[in-house]
């Protein structure tokens, strides 16, 4: 807590870029008016809670795991993101990481 | 970082949760419900044009103009909607004044609900559960180790944030700052004095 409290130092704004990329598409996805603000909230504060529940949540990396959780799930109960495409599109990413020669941009196969 | 070195076959693979969000925007943009540019667009926004510099430029206001301080202190959301700053997500913007009397502090005890036009997106302890848990418990411990030491006789109420209201504390005008223009004074206002965990600086 002291650490955390204490440490006064600019920070940058989103620590990974995923997290900016998670927050950009949470926003955009509220703004085309695919669910509520109020909704997202309460979602997201349920993630938190139950995420919190065996160790405190340092407000980093963990509170960006819990806004990609609630998303996903939040996208799976409408139906917009099934999880099983989500999981074969994940794969697919993966593949394409692993087999484009270092240095060269990176698309999906099949698109 | 286990890739580091440059004779690596193939392109760096980015953590999981980064392929996991890669996988949503994939879908997503396929459907047409988002578009790439206006992701971006987004981000550099939050990332370089939105910060404590507004909610500063709001305070040397109310500050120097009398009128505009009770404006805002009635009905803060037209007040900065008319300066540019408005929420994207609908809610109210509620700005609360410190006075010898009391001291406000702001949290989020649902998740982190904070005047993102305003303030930009919350530290990292803003999102801890450390600060959420305890701001409300113990505020002046809280405030001691963020340096703030109150005088004796000034109380503190904490303020939850919601998804639908967002609080800006109006730090106290420091002394020694009149003649100041707006832009001297925005220049004395942080981020922490206006979530309540600072105090304005006071000009050298």
């Amino acid at each position: 807590m002291s650490d955390c409290i204490a440490h006064m130092a600019p920070e940058p704004v989103f620590a990974e870029p995923w997290h900016a990329q998670i927050f950009a598409v949470t926003v955009a996805l509220n703004e085309a008016g695919r669910f509520d603000w109020p909704d997202w909230a309460a979602r997201f504060s349920a993630t938190l809670k139950r995420n919190g529940l065996d160790h405190a949540l340092d407000g980093g990396d963990d509170y960006f795991h819990a806004w990609l959780e609630t998303l996903e799930a939040l996208l799976a109960e409408q139906g917009t993101a099934l999880p099983d495409d989500v999981r074969g599109l994940h794969q697919a990413w993966e593949e394409a990481y692993l087999t484009t020669p270092h240095g060269q941009p990176v698309h999906l196969r099949d698109s | 970082m286990p890739h580091d070195d440059h004779d690596h076959p193939h392109a760096l693979l980015p953590p999981e949760p980064a392929l996991r969000v890669k996988a949503l925007e994939t879908i997503l943009t396929r459907k047409g419900l988002i578009d790439p540019a206006a992701l971006d667009e987004i981000i550099d926004t939050y990332q370089n044009r939105i910060g404590p510099q507004n909610g500063a430029r709001v305070v040397a206001k109310a500050w120097s103009d009398p009128e505009f301080r009770a404006a805002l202190l009635e009905d803060a959301t037209p007040v900065v909607a008319g300066l540019g700053y408005y929420g994207r997500q609908g809610e109210h913007i509620v700005v609360v004044e410190n006075t010898p009397a009391q001291h406000n502090m702001v949290v989020c005890t649902l998740c982190s609900c904070y005047p993102w036009p305003l303030l930009g997106i919350p530290p990292g302890w803003y999102k801890s559960d450390a600060y959420r848990a305890r701001a409300v418990r113990e505020p002046r411990k809280v405030l001691a180790e963020f340096g703030v030491t109150l005088a004796e006789g000034t109380s503190v109420r904490v303020w939850d944030s919601t998804a639908e209201i967002r609080y800006l504390i109006l730090p106290m005008r420091p002394e020694g700052t009149e003649g100041l223009t707006e832009d001297e004074l925005a220049a004395l206002v942080t981020r922490d004095s206006m979530i309540g965990t600072g105090l304005p600086k006071v000009p050298a």
